[in-house]
C-alpha cells in the first residue's frame, strides 16, 4: 500500500469528536431498524450522546456530532440526500439552534431533561416545516402534529433522562476515548 | 429460576435497572418538571386545536347529483365534467380546488372562487354540476357546508 502523501493533522478534539459521532452513528442504525408506527416518529437515541457532548464539551462539540451523525448515519442506511436525510438534517440544525439558547438556561434549575424536550419539539419543528414546504404543500401534514408533538415530548423526556444519567457518571479518560460513559 | 443466572448477567441487568444508582427522579430538577408540565399541557391543548377537520383533502364532483369523481387534493390537475348545457372545467391545487369556467349565464360557482375549508360547496345549477370539498373522518366536522 502506497504511503498518503497527505497529512491532515488531526487534533485531540477531532478525535473526541469522532468518537462520540460514532456512538451517536451506532445509534442511528440500530434505531433504523426499529418497526415505527408513523414516519417522523422515531426516538431519537442518537441525540442523547449529542446532549452528553454539550453537556460536557459545549455547543460546538455538539453541533460538529450532530450534523457528523445526520450526514454519516444517513450514508450508512442508504438515505443519503433522500427526503428523510433532508427532513433529519433540517430537524437537527433546528434542536441545534433551539440548544444554542438552551444551554444558557440557569443550570440551577434546568437539567439535561429540559434541554432535551425543547431540542425535540425544535426537532419535529425542523421537519414538519421542511415537510410542508416542500414535500407535502398543504396544510394536511398539521394533523399528524399532536402525534408528534407527544412522541417529542415522551422520547424527549427519556433520552433526557438517559443523559442526565450518563452525566451524572463521573468522566474517566478511559470512558473519553470510548465516547460513551 | 434466579439461581440459574449467571453472575455477570445479573449484574448486567442489575445496572439495567439502575441499581447502585441514584433514582430517575433525582435526575429532575425544579424547571424540568415545570418545563414537562408546560409541554404536556401545550401538547393535550394541541389535541382538539388540529384536529377537528378543517381543512379538506379530497373534493367530490357531482352532475345530477351523482357523484362523478373525487379528486385528491395533493396534485394540481383539471378536469372536465359534461354537464346539461356544455363542459365546467374543474381546476385542483394542493389544498384547495375551484370551478374554473361554467356554462351557465350568472358564473356563480366561478366567482366563489377558491374553496379551501372541508364541506365548502360550489353549485353550477344551470349545468347541474357541483363541486364540494371532503376533510378527513366526517363526524366531527366544523360546519355541514359552506356557501357565499
Amino acid at each position: 500500500m502506497t504511503r498518503s502523501t497527505i497529512e491532515l493533522p488531526v487534533t485531540a478534539d477531532d478525535y473526541r469528536i469522532a468518537r462520540y459521532a460514532a456512538a451517536a452513528i451506532a445509534l442511528t442504525v440500530a434505531e433504523a431498524a426499529l418497526p415505527s408506527p408513523l414516519p417522523g416518529i422515531k426516538p431519537g437515541l442518537a441525540n442523547i450522546i449529542v446532549l452528553v457532548v454539550l453537556a460536557r464539551y459545549g455547543w460546538r462539540d455538539a453541533a460538529w456530532v450532530s450534523l457528523l451523525r445526520v450526514v454519516a448515519g444517513s450514508l450508512v442506511i442508504g438515505q443519503f440526500l433522500a427526503p428523510g436525510f433532508f427532513l433529519a438534517l433540517s430537524g437537527a440544525v433546528c434542536s441545534l439552534a433551539v440548544l444554542a439558547l438552551a444551554q444558557h438556561l440557569p443550570p440551577r434549575f434546568f437539567g439535561p431533561v429540559s434541554a432535551s424536550v425543547l431540542a425535540a419539539f425544535a426537532h419535529i419543528g425542523g421537519q414538519l416545516a421542511l415537510a410542508r414546504v416542500w414535500l407535502v404543500p398543504h396544510d394536511g401534514v398539521f394533523y399528524l402534529l399532536p402525534l408528534f408533538a407527544t412522541a417529542a415530548l415522551v422520547f424527549g423526556a427519556i433520552n433526557g433522562l438517559v443523559a442526565a444519567r450518563l452525566l451524572e457518571a463521573p468522566v474517566t479518560a478511559s470512558a473519553a476515548l470510548k465516547g460513551v460513559s | 429460576m434466579k439461581h440459574s443466572v449467571p453472575d455477570g448477567l445479573r449484574e448486567l441487568l442489575a445496572q439495567a435497572v439502575g441499581a447502585g444508582h441514584a433514582p430517575w427522579r433525582t435526575l429532575l430538577k425544579p424547571g424540568d418538571w415545570a418545563l414537562l408540565l408546560a409541554a404536556g399541557v401545550l401538547v393535550a391543548t394541541s389535541y382538539p386545536l388540529l384536529w377537528r377537520g378543517g381543512t379538506a383533502d379530497r373534493a367530490i364532483v357531482k352532475r345530477d347529483g351523482q357523484v362523478v369523481t373525487e379528486l385528491a387534493l395533493n396534485v394540481a390537475r383539471k378536469y372536465e365534467v359534461i354537464g346539461a348545457i356544455g363542459t365546467t372545467l374543474i381546476e385542483v391545487q394542493p389544498g384547495r380546488a375551484r370551478v374554473l369556467s361554467d356554462p351557465g349565464p350568472r358564473q356563480y360557482c366561478v366567482l366563489q372562487g377558491w374553496l379551501t375549508r372541508a364541506n365548502a360547496v360550489a353549485i353550477c345549477a344551470p349545468n347541474h354540476v357541483t363541486l364540494q370539498l371532503a376533510g378527513r373522518g366526517g363526524r366531527n366536522e366544523a360546519y355541514d357546508t359552506l356557501n357565499y
